[in-house]
């Protein structure tokens, strides 16, 4: 596998016109002639689809939903950066670049994420126009708040639904491109393979979530957006159809995967309350603005909280970090949350929760004006746990939330499979080992409407293809195996139920194997142990578990196995990349890898590189590859927060 | 946080696929935490038919939060259950009683085919908004971003409308099945804006003209729809629609 980053020549700040300059282009008269699939609508597939088909290519586009508009993009809460400098703070290209970059603690390549900042604020242009109805001030101009890890008001918003008002804008150029018959969207498909031929990504194989049917589409290109891999452990605050499936799909046809160990646990989410609990939901951090950590002193003490004297709480993160307090950045966070609860101190009635307290907030403030900044959050917690935190502390627990690794691909976004491109949370571009707040949907947005159209016409204009169409042998070969697995996987059936396991317990089963191994903080040894145990897990799976009901129908059972098949055999380079990497380094603490008063150690000499696995069927162990990461413009330093 | 557990009668319609007849059928719940989600004591359901080898009951859901609009089911009667501006999946038991018995029904509507139990086909909802409920810019080559303020109040009043969630509980809970509340909060939220000026009129008219071609039924003001959003949208959002159609028709 040979990766090459194909970063354009010249400074930084020039390569991406250098870039367009020198592209290929596609004549518009030809551009019909070329189609295009674009797996998911999220952010990054609803405007990488509507821009392409603007740009007059046929457009086939696919998502699990019933609708474009409900890709999980919709529930990002809090904002969307952009270098506009509209504050007149300070900001711009050069500082969100730097600010990106430092933030994924030198993980990520200079030149991508310098583009990304080039072109956010295009982003916000092109938003207004659809008539996103971003905040405003009083005389009419837009409005922008300040997000963690900067230090100047770049965040764009509306309330607290700016994915939701982002996704409706793309979904309503989708929408509009769709009625020009320019792209053709089909809803509830979910894609279970890659097809290539002579080695270039040439077509999918779906399944039609109603009827069960198996379809293939064929096309001169492929671009996933499908998103992030984060319900590997079960528990996320992502939507429930998220999944690995199309990414590791590509994976197993030759697409690098790059830092799949890379993950962001958000420390402030809703405790789990139950066995039954299905998914995770985030508070938005700003909470810790006004807000103090505590547990008790002593260990299992199950007093209310009001009744523990102040004596007899420990208010860990302002005692161990002085300077940032309870503002320490997220990994730091979740980490000393997670350890406080192995150390017995968790409180609520699961032990796997720290108090977050606004009574000194409002004992100096008052409640109106505390109300005021969180008055929606407070309500949504009462909403879920029937307790308000003007009477009672918060509970609070880190929850996965976000995935920094996905598919290798150079500056054109392409993958190291030729076609196949990668846009949005599904590729590992942009952030490192750790993502600011409001880059995801800059980054996805950046991709799809700013990006990909040059990387397809390059791609299209410099490469000769054969038409294809899905009688292909290829096509029906790619069919056969994924009819296949669906039968392997209802193979279990036949003896009826008994003494086997449904989905979900064996997804429950990895969930807590990689959060207690492949968590916020790692070693050597629990790695280790998780490796061993994953083999038994998936043999459990293979044999032991039962799923109702037919292939030819619509069985939500079949497709939740169907993904949980590959997170689990995902699951392991996980692992092997959290095993390999010996540092510790943004969201994530090596244990072995740490200074003397106990903080994350990166270590530059052995891993400033991209970590990239490459597929070597089913018997061999994945190989790993890198890209050195090399830094001309910014110098990688050290965080610290004590 | 208080944790109590009750016990549950569910009449749950069952519907093999949009062919089939469909009927309801009763089912035993008991030990449901008070602190579950409508949709976990579903999946506690399943997993009970589950592993009686019955076949689970098919529901519609993705993001759990409340935004995506996915999931969605009539609860005795009234659409998202009884709790005011709630969506089903942020819907929790500890508003229910021990005993109680839950008739749970899909979305119906002319408009909206069933596929399976309580799974239906809104892609309605989609056609309406290819109609018209755009404005029409390609990507690239648009103004910078803060050429043409817009009032705070005024986009505020678009964002209001700009909140739904697109998951049909307005027309599975109007007596004429109508589609108004969800077609007059997109059109609403334009025509507000000064970026929806330029194609204003063709886009009621196309939306509107849509809305009918699609089946669904027009609005006598009974203000169902808005009882039931689970946003809160108001029906000052149709009024404003009928105003666009009407401008539109004559001028
Ligand atoms: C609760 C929450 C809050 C967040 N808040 C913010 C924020 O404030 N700011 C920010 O910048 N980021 C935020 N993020 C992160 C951000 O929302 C995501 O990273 C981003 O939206 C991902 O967009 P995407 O287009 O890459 O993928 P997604 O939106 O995940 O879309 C994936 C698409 O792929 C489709 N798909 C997947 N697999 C298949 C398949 N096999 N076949 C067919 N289709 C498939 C799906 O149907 C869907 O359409 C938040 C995330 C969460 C969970
Ligand atoms: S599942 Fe998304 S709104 Fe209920």
């Amino acid at each position: 596998m040979e990766l090459k980053s194909n970063v354009p020549e010249g400074p930084l700040a020039e390569k991406w016109d250098n870039h367009r300059f020198t592209s290929k282009l596609v004549n518009p008269a030809n551009r019909r002639k070329h189609s295009i699939i674009v797996i998911g609508t999220g952010l990054a597939g609803a405007s990488a689809s509507a821009t392409l088909a603007e740009q007059g290519y046929e457009v086939k586009t696919f998502c699990i939903q019933d609708s474009p508009r409900r890709a999980h993009s919709i529930a990002a809460q809090g904002g969307i950066n952009a270098a506009k400098n509209y504050q007149n703070d300070g900001d711009s290209i050069q500082r969100l670049f730097y600010d990106t970059i430092k933030g994924g603690d030198f993980r990520s390549r200079e030149a991508n994420v310098y583009r990304l900042a080039q072109v956010s604020n295009n982003i916000i242009d092109q938003c207004v126009a659809q008539g996103v109805p971003f905040a405003r001030e009083y005389g009419g101009t837009l409005a922008n708040r300040s997000f963690g890890g900067a230090q100047v008001s770049r965040t764009f918003y509306a309330r607290g639904q700016t994915g939701q008002q982002l996704l409706l804008g793309a979904y309503s150029a989708l929408s509009r491109q769709i009625k020009t018959g320019k792209v053709t969207m089909h809803t509830r498909k979910e894609m279970m393979e890659l097809v290539l031929v002579d080695g270039k990504a040439r077509g999918i194989v779906t399944r039609d979530i109603i009827t069960g049917k198996l379809e293939t589409y064929s096309a001169d290109a492929v671009i996933l957006a499908t998103g992030g891999y984060g319900n590997a452990y079960f528990l996320s605050t992502n939507a429930m159809a998220s999944n690995v499936t199309a990414a590791w799909r590509a994976h197993k046809k030759g697409a690098g995967f790059a830092n799949p160990c890379f993950v962001q646990i958000h420390p402030t989410c809703i405790p789990v309350h139950g066995s039954f609990q299905s998914k995770l939901t985030l508070m938005s951090e700003s909470l810790r603005n006004d807000g103090r950590v505590w547990v008790p002193t002593k260990p299992g003490d199950t007093r209310r909280p009001g009744s523990i004297p102040e004596d007899e709480r420990d208010y860990y993160l302002e005692s161990k970090y002085p300077g940032f307090g309870n503002l320490v950045p997220r990994d730091v966070a979740s980490r000393n949350a997670k350890e406080q609860c192995d150390e017995g101190k968790g409180v609520g009635t699961t032990n796997l929760a720290v108090y977050l307290d606004f009574a000194e907030a409002i004992s100096r403030d008052g409640e109106a004006t505390i109300l005021r900044k969180y008055g929606n959050l407070f309500q949504m917690y009462e909403k879920i746990t029937d307790s308000n935190p003007l009477r009672e502390p918060m509970m609070i627990y880190p929850a996965v939330h976000y995935t920094m690794g996905g598919l290798w691909v150079d500056y054109n976004l392409m993958t190291t499979i030729p076609g196949l491109f990668a846009i949005g949370e599904c590729n590992f571009s942009d952030h490192g080992a750790n993502r600011l707040g409001a880059s995801a949907l800059m980054q996805g947005l950046a991709d799809g409407y700013f990006i990909i159209g040059t990387s397809i016409a390059s791609y299209l204009g410099s490469t000769k293809q054969d038409a294809v169409d899905s009688d292909h042998p290829q096509f029906s070969d790619a069919k056969k195996q994924v009819q296949g697995r669906i039968d392997k996987l209802l193979d279990c059936n036949e003896s009826g139920p008994d003494g086997k396991l449904t989905v979900d317990e064996i997804h429950k089963e990895l969930g807590l194997l990689l959060w207690d191994h492949c968590g916020m903080a790692r070693n050597k040894e629990g790695l280790e142990k998780a490796l061993t145990e994953l083999p038994a897990i998936q043999e459990k799976f293979w044999n032991n578990v039962y799923i109702p009901g037919t292939g030819e129908e619509l069985n939500q059972s079949l497709e939740r196995a169907g993904r949980l098949a590959d997170f689990l055999e995902f699951a392991e380079i996980m692992i092997l990349d959290a095993l390999n990497r010996e540092e510790s380094c943004g969201c994530h603490l090596r244990e072995e890898s740490q200074t003397e008063d106990n903080e994350a150690k990166r270590d530059d000499a052995g891993y400033s590189h991209v970590a990239v696995w490459e597929y070597q069927g089913d018997r061999g162990a994945p190989k790993l590859h890198k890209e050195q990461l090399l830094f001309e413009n910014v110098t990688p330093s050290q965080r610290s927060y004590k | 946080m208080s944790t109590t557990s009750i016990n549950l009668s569910l009449e749950i319609w069952r519907q093999k696929d949009s062919k089939a007849k469909g009927d309801f059928e009763t089912y035993k719940l008991t030990n449901i935490s008070t602190d579950m989600s409508f949709l976990e004591m579903l999946d506690v359901l399943n997993e009970q038919l589950t592993r009686e080898g019955s076949d689970p009951v098919a529901f519609d859901h993705d993001c759990r939060e409340g935004i995506c609009g996915m999931c969605g089911a009539v609860i005795n009667g009234i659409a998202h259950g009884p709790e005011p501006e709630t969506t089903l999946c942020q819907l929790h038991m500890r508003h229910f009683n021990e005993g109680d018995t839950l008739v749970i029904e899909p979305f119906r509507s002319r408009a909206f085919p069933i596929h399976k139990d309580l799974v239906t086909d809104r892609s309605a909802l989609d056609r309406i908004i290819q109609a018209g409920g755009y404005v029409s810019v390609n990507t690239g080559g648009t103004p910078d971003g803060n050429s043409t303020p817009i009032p705070s109040a005024t986009a505020e009043l678009s964002m209001d409308a700009a909140s739904c969630i697109g998951c049909g509980a307005c027309v599975a809970s109007c007596p004429n099945g109508a589609a108004m509340l969800f077609t007059g909060a997109k059109i609403s939220q334009l025509s507000l804006l000064p970026q929806g000026q330029p194609e204003r009129k063709e886009r009621a008219m196309a939306m509107v003209t849509a809305m009918d071609k699609e089946g669904f039924g027009n609005c006598t003001n009974e203000r169902e729809c808005e009882a039931v959003c689970p946003k809160g949208i108001s029906i000052r959002n149709i009024a404003r629609m009928n105003r666009e159609f009407v401008k539109a028709s004559f001028f």
